[in-house]
């Protein structure tokens, strides 16, 4: 028995071992696992949710890629472009390009599998207008992109065979004695129970952290698990300063406040108005996009049927500047009755046409507000959406820092740079999602033996996720979750200032301190508060991780707005913030770009004339 | 039965269990002073107000208006609302070794949903109290529940509309319990693996497929699904026929097979299927399914009448099969790619077993039809494992 370690703790937790991990079941896990299993190798696919619930489901507007089926002059040299300006040249330009490329195939293959995008009159895909995007780019299906996305994937998962772990929340990523990620535990929400999984490579698909700020479009799955994980892992963290507020989310009633309304309302044809029933938008045009959008609301209403002989509507640039020009509005006393702007949508299209492009957005509006948006306008502001920043990834096959481990969508970064385009992400999950399966099955084929995951990683981990259910009283997690989010809100939000985010994070260490002595009622069945206490430690990090990356970016930039600089520094135009666990420290450094070779430098050149 | 003993029990102040006459009454009210502070800390999380953010300017105003929610900390709320009107939750709380409704009195607060009520009575009275959520937009099917008898989604349920001042709130009666209001759905995922997948015909020579929209228009209806198992839930077949569910697919997979056969590029035909494994025949076109469905997808006249019809051709219309044969467009039958198909599209009766609950069994299977709900007032079916690691 003392020689024969198979016994040991470790051993006592359901374990599955499996090639592939995927941690995640949203558009990019399921792509990724998709990849994996077609090259038939053993995948496994967990999520915290059902299956077929993940956060893609929510997206609206659509799915950009140069396919050029409304416009032909579109391809991926514009769509390219339209990326790095959106993320203020931050963005890793091979990740950007790969992008560009890649995404027209990509969706084709979702129409493959069964995807049923809208058409045009000649039977192609069509495409949308959004913010940024030059041409109308977006491929979509009404205002349920997303949830056409997430079903096709999810059925062709079904038909591939793939082994789905629904209602699992993982908890550590385990390493073996060579330092390689050999598998991850969690537990079952329905039970309690532990579940231990070995394997060869892990991908990271675990999507956003919103749910650490106080209005938010996010679930409550968006606690940043995948991106904390990683982090204590040892993976470098970049560009975690960079968060969006989407300009546009619900303002009342409160209970839905953060709810998002889709960009595609503005694509359409809708404008933003304040209080005085003035399009502000109008002068708030920044330097960079000074050439290209209308001046007049003549030349901007006729760009939306003519894009060739009028320059583009200012209510579609990129959501960072439509954010920060709401807040000043508002600020400025210009603002609607509950603290946002209107979104007048009714006095310029048609109810049918309404009712047909944003099928849900006029149900949202009606069952949840009462508000007919063919009739009324919308009142919206600012919400916490996506976060830009996350796990460096090689851009060819997604591996992080730490061997054995990968990551995509909305969990990896470079992509989007300081800032991310509307539609960007949601072809952002099927390019790298399908590069993460590449990356991760290469890595596990060229791996040999069983993998081991270390026991005292495991046994660790499990003790401090059941350490609230000790029955000892402490900390309840939902107040100190109120807390948290309030002061993101107050501290880290939209408008930041240095002595601010220094307050943030001495907040920070005392969650820290106060996570240790948290305590839930109930047990270990689908208890919700002791869920939400093992998600607190991930929410804490991934704040924190936000907090020092935006004191160290001492200009502002994109999704990151410093009222002590309130200008971009060219100087930190050249680098990433990167972050790191080393030996128990946790390092904040400036990193340099990745260099730009000559030829994609020249699509910039040739546009400033 | 490694079932937890419910907390809640033990603090008898935070709710009343309607069943238990014990429980007494003069707790089930003892709420209004205690809960105050804590449920300050709860509305501050989701209706806070601040000086920073973009609605300083009518704090005031937003604060009047919602009663005076705003945060503890900045907005200085007052200890208790201005606004007194209380509303009663009757909440099914339990797990598959028996439950009973439960009392919650909370204060309204105005624009409210259900879902956010039950979020307000996590963070305040009942911690763990089991729900599942995701969008609160309507768009994820995960929050499907019965609210005074009705299935529908509660964050789709605003509270102002409901009438009277208690509501009840049950989970759904077809499938079997975990906890609370949280069902073992794996029911559905099973259903799901049932049916061969699309198989696309060759695309154009340029590699793409071309489709008008007057073509897809039908299917983009059934692609609406948002997978909340309202209509399955409703079904009389499975609700009160729990045998039947090795036999029939309910309603969310007639849209789904209908998807299917009616896409313009798919190449398999699945009437045989859908007559002799997938029980369509069960259906006796009662409309219920259809009345829940909160995408308000016509699920029986788009989707289960045309299937019907479509079986009934393929097996007594030889005209229509000419038709077929001459335009060469004899989809592969379902049955034979299920033959050749890998061992998970196996039938259905092995994986659905564990699921199964059989009342009789479980002998004193509580109650879960929501009280004041006169038509449905048989024991649920409470009991069984869930095999919650679906493949699928
Ligand atoms: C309302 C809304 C609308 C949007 N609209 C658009 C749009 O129109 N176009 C666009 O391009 N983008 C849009 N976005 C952004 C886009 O939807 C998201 O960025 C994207 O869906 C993220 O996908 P993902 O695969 O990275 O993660 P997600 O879809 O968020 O999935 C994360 C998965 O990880 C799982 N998970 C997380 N933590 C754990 C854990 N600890 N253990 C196990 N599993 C875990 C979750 O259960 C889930 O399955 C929108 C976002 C929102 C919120
Ligand atoms: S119409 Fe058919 S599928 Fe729908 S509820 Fe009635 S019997 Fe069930
Ligand atoms: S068909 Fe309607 S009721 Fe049934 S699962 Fe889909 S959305 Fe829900
Ligand atoms: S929470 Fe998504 S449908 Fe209700």
């Amino acid at each position: 028995m003392t020689t024969d370690n198979r016994h040991e703790p470790a051993a006592e937790y359901e374990t599955h071992l499996v090639d592939v991990l995927v941690i995640g079941a949203g558009g990019a896990g399921l792509r990724a696992a998709i990849e994996a299993k077609e090259r038939g190798l053993r995948t496994a696919v967990v999520c915290k949710s059902l299956f077929g619930k993940a956060h893609t489901v929510m997206a609206e507007g659509g799915i950009a890629a140069a396919m050029g089926n409304v416009y032909p002059e579109d391809n991926w040299q514009v769509h390219f472009r339209d990326t790095m300006r959106g993320g203020k040249m931050l963005n890793n330009w091979r990740m950007a390009q790969l992008h560009a490329q890649e995404a027209p195939d990509r969706i084709m293959e979702l129409e493959r599998w069964g995807a049923l995008f809208d058409r045009t009159p000649e039977g192609k895909i069509t495409q949308r207008d959004f913010g940024g995007h030059r041409y109308a780019r977006l491929a979509h299906v009404g205002d349920r992109t997303g949830l056409e996305l997430i079903r096709t994937l999810q059925y062709r998962a079904v038909d591939l065979g793939i082994d789905v772990f629904m209602e699992v929340k993982i908890l550590r990523l385990i390493s073996d004695s060579e330092g390689r990620i050999s598998g991850a535990v969690g537990y079952y929400r329905a039970t309690g129970e532990m579940v231990l999984f070995k394997a060869k490579a892990t991908v990271i698909a675990t999507g956003s952290i919103g749910k650490a700020w106080k209005f938010t479009s996010n679930s409550w799955e968006s606690t940043g698990d995948g991106h904390a994980m990683a982090f204590w892992a040892g993976a470098d963290m970049i560009d975690m300063e960079f968060v969006q507020f989407h300009p546009t989310g619900m303002v009342w009633p409160l209970s839905v406040r953060g709810l998002l309304v889709t960009e595609a309302v503005r694509g359409d044809g809708g404008a933003l108005r304040n209080s005085e029933g003035t399009r502000f938008m109008f002068n708030y045009v920044p330097e960079m996009f000074r050439a290209e959008t209308a001046e007049t609301e003549e030349e901007a209403d006729a760009w939306y049927e003519d894009h060739a002989n009028n320059r583009r509507t200012p209510d579609l640039l990129p959501r960072d500047e439509v954010a920060r020009a709401i807040n000043s509005e508002v600020k400025a006393g210009r603002g609607s009755p509950h603290g946002g702007v209107f979104l007048d949508i009714a006095s310029r299209r048609s109810p049918e046409f309404i009712k047909r492009r944003l099928p849900s957005m006029y149900t949202q509006f009606m069952e949840l507000a009462g508000v007919d948006i063919t009739k009324e306008p919308m009142e919206i502001g600012p919400t916490c959406h996506y976060v830009m920043g996350g796990i460096r990834v090689d851009a060819e096959t997604a591996a992080t820092t730490v061997p054995g481990l990968f990551a995509a969508g909305e969990a990896a970064a470079g992509l989007h740079g300081a800032n991310r385009l509307g539609g960007n992400s949601l072809s952002d999950l099927v390019v790298f999602g399908r590069r993460a399966g590449i990356g991760a099955s290469d890595f596990a084929e060229g791996r040999s033996g069983e993998p081991e995951p270390d026991k005292g990683q495991a046994a660790e981990a499990v003790g401090a996720a059941l350490a609230p259910l000790d029955g000892k009283p402490g900390e309840d997690p939902y107040a100190l979750h109120a807390e948290l989010q309030n002061s993101m809100h107050d501290l880290a939000g939209i408008i930041r200032t240095g002595s601010e985010l220094e307050q943030a994070l001495e907040r920070l260490d005392e969650f820290d301190e106060r996570l240790e002595r948290i305590a839930a009622d109930g047990g270990r069945q689908y208890n919700p508060a002791w869920n939400l206490a093992t998600d607190l430690p991930s929410m804490v990090t991934v704040a924190r991780l936000t907090a020092s990356g935006g004191l160290e970016r001492k200009e502002s930039r994109g999704g990151h707005t410093r009222d002590d600089f309130p200008t971009a520094d060219p100087e930190f135009g050249k680098v990433n913030v990167a972050q790191r666990r080393r030996n128990g420290r946790h390092e904040v450094v400036q990193e340099p770009l990745p260099q730009m070779p000559k030829e994609l430098q020249a699509l910039f050149e040739e546009d400033k004339h | 039965m490694a079932g937890v003993p419910p907390k809640d029990s033990g603090k008898p102040e935070t709710g009343n269990v309607t069943d238990d006459p014990a429980a007494g009454d003069e707790e089930g009210m003892a709420l209004s002073e205690g809960v105050t502070e804590k449920e300050a800390v709860g509305e501050a999380e989701g209706e806070g107000m601040t000086e920073k953010e973009a609605t300083a300017q009518v704090k005031g105003v937003a604060g009047a208006e919602v009663g005076g929610v705003g945060s503890s900390e900045d907005a200085g709320a007052s200890e208790e609302p201005p606004e007194t009107e209380q509303v009663t939750m009757k909440v099914w709380r339990g797990d598959p070794s028996g439950g009973a409704f439960v009392d919650y009195v909370l204060p309204r607060v105005e624009g409210e949903v259900v879902l956010d009520v039950v979020h307000r009575l996590q963070a305040t009275q009942a911690h763990d109290l089991a729900a599942r959520w995701n969008c609160k937009a309507g768009k994820c099917g995960s929050c499907s529940a019965e609210i005074n008898g009705k299935p529908c989604l509660m964050c789709m349920t605003r509270m102002e509309e409901l009438p009277g001042d208690t509501v009840t709130v049950a989970p759904m009666k077809t499938f079997p319990i975990i906890r609370d209001l949280v069902t073992d759905v794996t029911f559905n995922f099973v259903m799901a693996r049932q049916i061969p997948a699309f198989r696309p015909k060759e695309p154009e020579p340029d590699g793409t497929y071309r489709m008008q929209q007057i073509d897809v228009n039908r299917i983009q209806e059934f692609h609406k699904c948002i997978e909340c198992f309202l209509c399955q839930d409703v079904c009389h077949v499975i609700r009160d026929h729990e045998v039947n569910k090795l036999y029939y697919a309910g309603p969310r997979f007639f849209v789904r097979a209908a998807v299917l056969e009616m896409h313009p590029l798919d190449t398999i035909d699945r009437r045989d299927l859908l007559k002799e494994h997938l029980g369509l025949g069960f259906c006796n076109i009662t409309k219920c399914c259809t009345e829940v469905c909160p995408e308000h997808i016509h699920i029986t006249d788009n989707a289960i009448i045309p299937l019907k019809e479509r079986v009934a051709d393929s097996a007594y219309d030889p005209v229509a099969w000419l038709g077929r044969k001459i335009r060469g467009r004899r989809k592969a039958r379902a049955l034979e790619v299920l033959e050749l198909a890998p061992a998970h599209a196996a039938p259905t009766s092995d994986d659905l077993r564990p699921a199964m609950a059989t009342q009789d069994e479980s002998g004193e299977s509580a109650s879960r039809d929501s009280a004041g709900a006169p038509d449905r007032s048989d024991g649920g079916n409470a009991g069984g494992e869930h095999g919650n690691n679906t493949g699928g």
